[in-house]
């Protein structure tokens, strides 16, 4: 009896573990999905200011449009406490995020400013990608230089 | 048997003589700049490509024309803190000749007569033309003057005593190239933006461990110093991207699947983006170019 019972206690820790480990893993997939999401519309008006593929303006658009989705999911859900790069293997999620949280809060926020600026401009013509590439990466920059630890 | 011991000691004071003749702090002989007029304009481009600020600025200032230093680099070494480089005259380096700031840049040597970590990366400014020397001077006069006094290096025994770096110097301090002159287009200006003004070798090249560069690994990728993670190789084993790629990382900060730029190397990309692009695509060039590492 006894030891049936320390089994099964046993198995319910193993059993709560598991269930943390896959959350966090939903939670860092959930995270780098939006990047993903992200870094393609860029790559398509990033496509589009190099010349690699035709300005569409309506492609544009609906490209600027998918980033301004992306920036409005509110961070904090997806970066609950403990899900840094020291405590987990597979993000690179720098710690100082959960030291300075309004801080990185601010810096989605500005990339939410340049795609609300992007979505307004990109559909003019193809020499509005350039600048509208330049304040959204610029917003990337902005939170990897601080939040993201190095490969 | 006397005459023996004073022999032996004459020696190993002769000895010892040498060797201190050989670590003594090095200056920029004054016959080169004269006649040579800083023109702070010009110095602005200077500025940039050799990217002072992006490790004298404050830590937490959003002015990054404000040198008052501060930023924490740790190493094997211990830890340097990046002196405040702005025109104060009592805390920064306003009240220093041409000439100080010549051997700082080009020697490694202070105006005191001691020798500098190679945190601040002499070892590659060395190569730096005495006309951009004398630019940066100017401009670098123009910038704000803040008076936070310079944090002291957290530097450990033996490598706090200033003049064994005179040692380190013998050993791996020196103004040449590492790649040979190329006749590739934009080959002069990319290997002097690589090499000397943007420093790149000084994170993307592995050291030893007496923290001396290993050339014959040039640009191959290297340890973060930091301790985390490592800084990628520029070198063509590893480096995939074609010479647009480059030139378009460095204006934009985007990698060709739109990653974008992080680290240290944002404050890098960033001074990149306001370089000419005849400047980005020299050093694309220069990148493309490299050799495997044997």
């Amino acid at each position: 009896m006894k030891r049936s019972i320390a089994l099964i206690a046993l198995l319910s820790t193993l059993g709560g573990t598991a269930a943390i480990a896959q959350d966090t893993n939903a939670h860092l997939k959930a995270r780098q999905g939006q990047f993903r999401i992200l870094a393609l519309n860029l790559g398509v008006l990033g496509g589009m200011a190099k010349g690699a593929i035709e300005y569409d303006a309506a492609v544009a658009q609906a490209a600027a449009d998918s980033v301004a989705g992306v920036a409005m999911v509110h961070q904090a859900t997806l970066f609950p406490e403990g899900t840094d790069a020291m405590s987990l293997d597979g993000t690179r999620a720098d710690p100082g995020i959960w030291d300075n949280f309004d801080d990185f809060n601010a810096k989605w926020a500005a990339l939410g400013e340049a795609a609300m600026k992007a979505k307004e401009t990109v559909g003019s013509g193809k020499d509005a990608i350039g600048p509208a590439l330049g304040m959204l990466g610029g917003t990337c920059k902005g939170c990897h230089d601080t939040y993201r630890t190095p490969e | 048997m006397k005459r023996l011991l004073t022999g032996l000691a004459l020696l190993a004071l002769a000895g010892g003589g040498i060797g201190w003749l050989l670590t003594a702090p090095g200056t920029v002989e004054a016959s080169r700049l004269d006649g040579v007029t800083g023109e702070a304009a010009r110095g602005e481009a200077v500025f940039t490509a050799a990217g002072c600020a992006s490790c004298h600025h404050a830590p937490d200032s959003k002015d990054k024309q404000l040198l008052s230093g501060g930023q924490a680099f740790a190493s094997d070494f211990g830890t340097f803190y990046a002196p405040n480089i702005s025109p104060s005259t009592e805390a920064g380096i306003g009240g220093w000749s041409l000439q100080d700031f010549a051997n700082a840049v080009l020697k490694g040597t202070s105006p005191r007569g001691q020798h500098y970590y190679p945190a601040f990366p002499y070892g590659s400014y060395s190569k730096m033309e005495i006309q951009d020397v004398a630019d940066l001077w100017a401009y670098m006069q123009t910038l704000p003057p803040d008076a936070t006094p310079s944090k002291a290096h957290d530097v450990g025994f033996p490598f706090n005593i200033r003049r064994s770096l005179g040692g380190w110097k013998l050993l791996f301090f020196s103004d040449d190239y590492v790649m040979a002159a190329s006749d590739a287009a934009g080959g002069e200006r990319g290997r002097y933006l690589v090499e000397a003004l943007a420093h790149c070798g000084e994170c993307h090249t592995p050291r030893n461990p007496l923290g001396g560069l290993d050339t014959s690994r040039w640009l191959a990728g290297a340890p973060n110093p930091s301790g985390q993670g490592m800084i990628p190789a520029l070198t063509p084993d590893k480096l995939t991207w074609g010479a647009e790629d480059v030139a378009y990382y460095l204006a934009s900060g985007f990698t060709p699947d739109f990653d974008s730029v992080g680290g240290h190397m944002a404050a890098v990309v960033d001074n990149f983006a306001k370089l000419p692009a005849e400047d980005r695509a020299a050093v694309a060039a220069y990148v493309k170019a490299l050799p495997a590492p044997d």
